[in-house]
């Protein structure tokens, strides 16, 4: 642990911190530019130069390992001189065009010539100029801006784990390329936007259409993946202009994928913002919340308890899926599902959480992945995963499909068999696991969610006991989910009760005419068509699958447009909050139901969102713990019947549409077919 | 010159290494610990260039990409970083020359000279004949005998408009000048002969004009 002073404080930091951790921890700001936290040092900008005691000349702060004994100085006017000069160097080839330049006003170089930029300058030749690269839909390059800091060619290695970005030519033709201009394949590629320190790399869907300080910045959760990454949204009156990363070491730290960064474009097209009824003529006609509300109430004053059933969706906040059991309930149907894709857990908390915690990956020293791709089920939990192996060699292998997880992973077959050989011992990967101290297990819906789900659960459970995933101290074995609603639904019991229906029940009982209606709380997933014969009530945001199928339309909010709760894969709870309002009549999800509960003269004993929560703290304690996971015992869950030698799948073939906003968002159908077709000339 | 410019714009659909130089990668290859393999991948670019007329078509990048199992745009940074890398075609005689400040002060601009009086062409481009291609480079570290031109892997020393202009006579006949200096003193040697330990009479005396 050195000990050195910095500007005569005096500060201890960690073996292998470096002169500019040094002054940070005295309270000392350094100005950088490719220096990054989470990314290798480079060295090469050198704005972060200070003076070291006995050198002859400024030492790079970021690049200097801290010594015991150092005496750093970051005030004297050598320093300011340096910095000074390079900044002049830096403004030497970088063009004047703040004013068109869509990093203006969040821009480092823009604020660190505030404090070392000259007023003027002295160059009289001529500025370099450089032609700009096609990055694919997402990222809009300006490189003449490029002060080559080369974050985004070390993002892209190290973290993404796309060598595709490179510094190619030298000098002052050095150009920031991907190999022949392809498009960046990686689904955290629009991170270089983020780390870019000036305009060179710029959000291509979000290209002049906004300026950062006359946006509403609101702090919320993203509901793409079940990972629950904590986001910012901007928002310019009703619309969202965009969505960044905010930070979180636990979660996401500072990446979002790109589907949680660009698939907002959704939220303006195809909403639905009034009610619609299905008339004489088949066809869906705008109506008012009354004659919506008095259709629906006719069909359930008719139609027996047993008859009528409720979904869920992947995407809906606690608080709607609370209103709506507590309408069911009080009406006495037992039949409400979260599971719209079937999958077959529930019941024990330990067999449905992410139980290491996402922040666990980074101290497990063995994987075994089954049925799951986490680069695209969770593009930000699999950078961890990729972080571990680049540091450790982590061993992961994978039951189910061959994919590119952007690591050496071995692929153990997709017959369910093998998991019998590795809970036997037989299996090679087994000796792995035997050798592990804090092995893992990551669980997708992949190999949950078919019918004999609950039996592949069981086998993976004994796989995990007979190799200590589960000790005192540790909890490897994790599912993970793909739906950023489903923990909190297990987690308050949407699911059928005794003798109740779950989804495969309900589309069966339909088929045979025997529901009379469902309730679909932004249910797009499931297999609807099979329902046709019911009375189908759709609530939700968007004119997709559901709506489609639907007799009754109510118009919902999205998850910018409302407060709520949502747990993620790990059990975490976290608040959303509104960024914007619904448009037209769409109302928040719990105020339709408590409007609709009115209607059915049902008393639900709340009226505003608080207390609704008031109830559903008390109902669920845990929901009221923000930002924390309420502890699990592992205890015995899964079947022990056989599984049948089914291949495992992923739960997702297609990362850019996995939901009504992704399926409405043209940023995202852009990229699947920048994704098909990836040269310059198709996409341009 | 930007980038793109230093790209060809016509490449060849494949590329193969002949079997002579695959058993070379194999030599160069073995020189370097297990895992390092991408240490070799200049002497491969090197290995490409000299197989394919001078220049090396994105083809072989890619195939040496996939040889030492690094990613494409590793080894095109490796291949742009270096002047001696070519990435389009260049002519017979691919003349190098040198113009950094030792050889400026010896007249390395006569020698310009003379090399765009005869084919118009500035550096970076060939001549309609075809034939020669010109690069102003950096400093090819023989300032003793300066200014110096680099013609493929030989190198011509102490060259005013004249000898250029000799130079590249023999070159168009394809009879080239002997390598080394044109005025024909050894190694790096005085012009006007040794000037110290004079007294010890060399048994042999490289000076042409002595």
């Amino acid at each position: 642990m050195p000990k050195l002073t910095v500007n005569d404080i005096e500060v201890v930091v960690e073996d292998g911190a470096t002169v500019l951790h040094a002054c940070e921890a005295a309270n000392v700001e350094i100005p950088r530019f490719c220096y990054h936290d989470r990314l290798s040092i480079a060295g090469n900008c050198r704005m972060c130069l200070v003076d070291m005691e006995r050198a002859p000349k400024p030492i790079a702060s970021c690049a200097m390992p801290a010594g015991d004994g150092m005496v750093i100085r970051t005030d004297t006017d050598r320093v300011k001189k340096a910095r000074e000069g390079v900044m002049e160097f830096l403004l030497i080839n970088h063009p004047l065009d703040c004013p068109i330049c869509d990093q203006g006003g969040e821009c480092d170089l823009q604020d660190q010539a505030m404090g070392y930029g000259f007023d003027g300058s002295r160059f009289d030749e001529n500025k370099r100029a450089v032609e700009n690269k096609h990055m694919g839909p997402l990222i809009s390059t300006t490189m003449t801006r490029c002060i080559h800091c080369t974050r985004c060619v070390r993002f892209a290695t190290e973290v993404a784990g796309v060598p595709e970005l490179g510094a190619i030519g030298r000098g002052e033709s050095v150009e920031i390329t991907t190999y022949l201009e392809k498009t960046l394949a990686s689904e955290l590629s629009a991170n270089v936007i983020d780390l870019c320190p000036v305009g060179a790399l710029t959000s291509k869907p979000y290209a002049f259409a906004a300026r950062p300080w006359e946006l509403n910045k609101t702090e919320s959760i993203d509901v793409m993946d079940a990972l629950g990454s904590n986001i910012r949204v901007d928002a310019r009156g009703a619309q969202v202009m965009r969505v960044l990363p905010r930070l979180n070491e636990d979660i996401n730290e500072e990446w979002i994928s790109d589907k949680t960064r660009y698939a907002v474009d959704g939220l303006r097209r195809q909403r639905l913002d009034r009610p619609y009824l299905r008339g004489r003529d088949g066809r869906l006609a705008p109506a008012s919340w009354d004659d919506a509300f008095k259709a629906i109430a006719a069909k359930m004053k008719k139609a027996k308890p047993a008859t009528m059933a409720a979904i869920a969706g992947d995407q809906v906040d606690a608080e709607a899926m609370f209103a709506l059991k507590t309408l069911f309930g009080k009406m006495g149907s037992g039949n409400i599902d979260c599971r719209q894709d079937g999958a077959k857990i529930g019941g024990a908390r330990a067999g449905y959480l992410f139980n290491s915690t996402i922040a666990g990956i980074d101290d497990a020293d063995a994987l075994l992945i089954i049925g799951s791709n986490p680069r695209i089920e969770a593009a930000v939990l699999n950078a961890r995963i990729r972080r571990n192996w680049l540091s450790t060699g982590l061993p992961v292998g994978v039951v189910g499909p061959k994919m590119d997880l952007t690591y050496d992973a071995a692929f153990l077959g997709d017959e369910p068999a093998v998991l019998a050989d590795l809970a036997s011992g037989k299996h090679k990967f087994a000796a792995k696991l035997k050798k592990a101290k804090r092995p893992m297990i990551i669980i997708g819906m992949g190999a949950l969610a078919r019918a004999d789900g609950a039996a592949v659960l069981g086998q993976s459970r004994d796989i995990a006991e007979t190799y200590g995933v589960v000790t005192k101290t540790w909890n490897g074995f994790n599912i993970l989910h793909s739906a950023a609603s489903r923990v909190a639904g297990l987690d308050m019991g949407f699911v059928p009760e005794k003798s109740g229906l779950d989804v495969e029940a309900m589309c069966k009982a339909a088929e045979a005419g025997k529901l009379d209606l469902v309730w679909l709380l932004g249910a797009d997933e499931a297999d609807l068509p099979r329902l046709k014969n019911a009375f189908i009530v759709y609530q939700g945001h968007h004119g997709d699958n559901g709506a489609h199928h639907a007799d009754v339309v109510l118009p919902g909010a999205a998850y910018t447009e409302k407060d709520g709760i949502y747990l993620n894969t790990e059990g975490r709870v976290q608040y959303a909050n509104r960024a914007a309002f619904p448009p037209g009549e769409a109302r928040e999800d719990w105020a339709i139901l408590r409007a609709f509960a009115g209607v059915m003269k049902i008393n639900f004993g709340f009226d505003s969102l608080d207390e609704l929560r008031e109830l559903l703290f008390r109902a669920v304690p845990h929901f009221a713990d923000r930002d924390m996971i309420s502890p699990t015992k592992w205890v015995k869950f899964g079947s022990r019947a056989k599984v049948k030698p089914v291949k495992f799948t992923t739960a997702i073939d297609n990362f850019y549409m996995t939901c009504a906003i992704s399926r409405a968002s043209e940023t995202m159908a852009e990229c699947m077919r920048a994704n098909g077709t990836d040269r310059a000339e198709a996409a341009e | 010159m930007s980038i793109e410019a230093r790209i060809a714009d016509e490449q060849p659909e494949t590329f193969k290494f002949s079997a002579e130089n695959e058993k070379e990668i194999k030599r160069i290859v073995a020189k370097y610990p297990k895992g390092r393999q991408a240490s070799a991948v200049m002497p491969l670019l090197d290995l490409a260039q000299r197989q394919h007329d001078n220049w090396i078509p994105m083809k072989a990048i890619e195939l040496i990409a996939r040889k030492l199992d690094m990613a494409e745009i590793r080894v095109l940074e490796v291949a742009t970083f270096y002047t001696m890398f070519n990435l389009k075609p260049v002519g017979k005689y691919f003349l190098q020359a040198c113009t950094t400040t030792p050889c400026w002060l010896r007249g390395s601009d006569e020698m310009m000279r003379c090399i765009k009086d005869r084919y118009a062409i500035a550096s970076g481009e060939t001549s309609e004949c075809g034939r020669f291609s010109l690069l102003e480079v950096e400093c090819l570290g023989a300032c003793v005998n300066a200014p110096i031109l680099q013609v493929n892997d030989d190198f011509y020393e102490d060259l005013d408009y004249a000898s250029t202009a000799a130079l590249l006579d023999s070159l168009e006949a394809d009879a080239p000048l002997p390598v080394g200096s044109v005025m024909g003193r050894s190694g790096s040697e005085a012009t006007s002969g040794a000037t110290s330990l004079a007294t010890l009479k060399p048994k042999q005396s490289g000076v042409a004009n002595a």
